[in-house]
């Protein structure tokens, strides 16, 4: 059992770890280790597409987790105080969002704001007083709208988890000892769901810096990160994108070991 | 509690979730009745969506018959290897594992479900291209291996991107397991065996039922390991809708596709929650 159980985890790390040792390789070729060298690394990191779609990654991402961390929050605090039949539907609606494959949210979004669009920008042309009226397109705002809707839904199930495993007794007491319900929340329920939040906000995160399907329906004419190495790893493979996949992991590796400390601290906590 | 106060809780209720709300309706809810509409259109002359009401897209279907194919065999066989491989990981990581390590062999699994996907499926084009594996063959005189772009690449691509997605549930079901039930059935004579296949499976079963459904619904979505491990030949339904939305621009006929996907998604789903809430109720799992 015990050699299988090793034979698992070094098929789990095996390829990982060979596409970092091959992004120090000195020569281009793939199946011989020639010396050790960063130059790809230097290569990368001056090209600037890369450093621009990394850019756009960085922005979609910080944006889309933000307001699913804020209004993923307020929806796992409000939906407690629906009556069951609503909590329900809400349930279901985030559950979709989970389960429903990426390429579908990326098809369903792109026609619905394809459509949306084809009717706002002549309205706005007749209303707009000036020669150049706005046009709305795909873009940032539409990839943080795709990610920002399985994002939320992350973050709601994730703080909905530890709201529920929060003493009541000691909500019931901050209100006997006269605290107002804003006061009890902000010295008594905020500092307990908080690791929760800041978790949900690193998993969203990740999950949007590394998503390539939705980003690829509704980014239009922007790249992102995954976009931009799709689009490399199809012209061939290079230790380039090596090094690129050794830093995007380097970066998702980080988010997620915070983030299960996090998690893990509000296990401990709880167990308490 | 008086009326007033009463109506003051409903209004800040309602602010909380009304980000939420508004949210799921525009990005959720609006885009599959858009998604819907479309359907039942019909292509424009110059690609996109012209309004009509028409069955033709449906009727249409059997024309990617061979994606659905594809999807619909790779996806479940996958999910099944899948499931043989994890159960003994979950089963060891809950019942076995010395438990001062546990923790971290646990994070060792679910660490590269969050990593991404795109990098994890290019380490196997590396591997299995002409560069990797069937290079070191080759100086051993194993001539022309061909291993990318085959099924058996796609079925390893989507085994390596799963595996995490199906470990979890499972072992989440056999670490709430109550070990006084093992004990109880090892007094009562029952060998080792039998007490697995009579204890511990069948209450393991929620979870295995939640690993392969999660799994297959993802599979069936499924776009970047037969892109890259499969180089055309190997196509699913997720190929088929880029190809229909970003290059030969039938949105129609891609959003017809894509509702039937939903529709499968759906019966999966119910299939498994049936089978899930008859073993024994619902429980929580823990994606992360």
């Amino acid at each position: 059992m015990r050699a299988f159980i090793s034979s698992v985890y070094l098929f789990l790390y095996a390829p990982i770890a060979l596409v970092v040792l091959f992004s120090f390789n000195a020569g281009r070729n793939a199946s011989e280790f020639t010396g050790f060298s960063t130059a790809w690394y230097g290569k990368a990191l001056g090209n600037t597409f890369l450093v621009s779609a990394l850019q756009n990654s960085l922005l979609i991402a910080f944006t889309s987790a933000t307001l699913a961390a804020i209004f993923g929050t307020m929806a796992a605090l409000g939906m407690e105080r629906l009556a069951p039949r609503n909590r329900a539907i809400f349930d279901a609606l985030f559950a979709a969002a989970i389960v429903v494959p990426g390429v579908v949210i990326g098809i369903a979004t792109l026609v619905a704001l394809v459509a949306v669009f084809s009717f706002v920008n002549p309205a706005l042309a007749t209303i707009w007083p000036g020669d150049q009226p706005p046009q709305l397109g795909l873009g940032y705002g539409s990839i943080i709208a795709a990610h920002g809707l399985f994002s939320m839904a992350l973050v709601t199930m994730i703080v909905k988890a530890r709201i529920a495993s929060l003493g009541r007794d000691i909500v019931e007491a901050s209100s006997d000892l006269y605290a107002t319900p804003l006061t009890t929340f902000r010295l008594i329920v905020l500092p307990q769901i908080l690791p929760s939040i800041l978790a949900g906000f690193l998993l969203a995160f990740t999950f949007s810096f590394d998503d390539f399907i939705i980003a690829f329906f509704v980014a239009g004419s922007k790249t992102t990160l995954p976009i931009y190495v799709f689009a490399s790893i199809r012209r061939g493979v290079t230790p380039e994108i090596n090094a690129i996949a050794t830093l995007v992991l380097v970066a998702s590796l980080l988010l997620i070991l915070t983030a299960r400390i996090l998690m893990r601290e509000k296990k401990t906590k709880s167990g308490e | 509690m008086t009326a007033a106060t009463n109506t003051k809780r409903n209004l800040v209720t309602a602010a909380l979730v009304a980000p939420a709300a508004a949210w799921l309706m525009i990005f959720l809810v609006l885009p599959f009745i858009a998604m819907l509409v479309f359907a039942f259109g019909e292509r424009a002359p110059e690609g996109g969506y012209q309004a009509a009401f028409t069955f033709a897209q449906f009727a249409n279907l059997p024309t990617r018959a061979a994606a659905f194919w594809n999807t619909l065999i790779l996806a479940p066989i996958g999910a099944l290897a899948c499931l043989l491989i994890a159960y003994p990981v979950a089963y060891y990581l809950a019942v076995r594992a010395n438990p001062r390590y546990r923790l971290i062999l646990v994070s060792l699994v679910v660490v590269p479900f969050w990593t991404s996907l795109l990098v994890r499926t290019y380490a196997w084009m590396y591997i299995l291209g002409s560069r990797g594996i069937p290079n070191l063959l080759s100086m051993i005189g194993i001539e022309d291996v061909r291993m990318l772009n085959t099924p058996g690449a796609v079925l390893l691509g989507i085994v390596y991107g799963y595996l995490p997605l199906m470990i979890m549930p499972i072992y989440v079901s056999l670490e709430k397991l109550d070990r006084r039930l093992l004990e109880a059935s090892a007094d009562l004579g029952a060998k080792p065996v039998s007490t697995f296949f009579g204890v511990t499976l069948p209450l393991s079963l929620p979870g295995v039922m939640t690993g392969v459904a999660l799994v297959t619904i993802l599979l069936l979505g499924e776009y970047l390991i037969p892109q890259l491990l499969g180089g055309g030949k190997v196509f699913f339904i997720g190929n088929a809708l880029v190809d229909l939305f970003l290059q030969s621009r039938n949105w129609p006929f891609g959003s017809a596709i894509a509702v039937t996907l939903v529709a499968v998604v759906v019966v999966i789903l119910m299939v498994a929650m049936r089978i899930a809430f008859r073993v024994a109720g619902t429980r929580q799992v823990d994606l992360v």
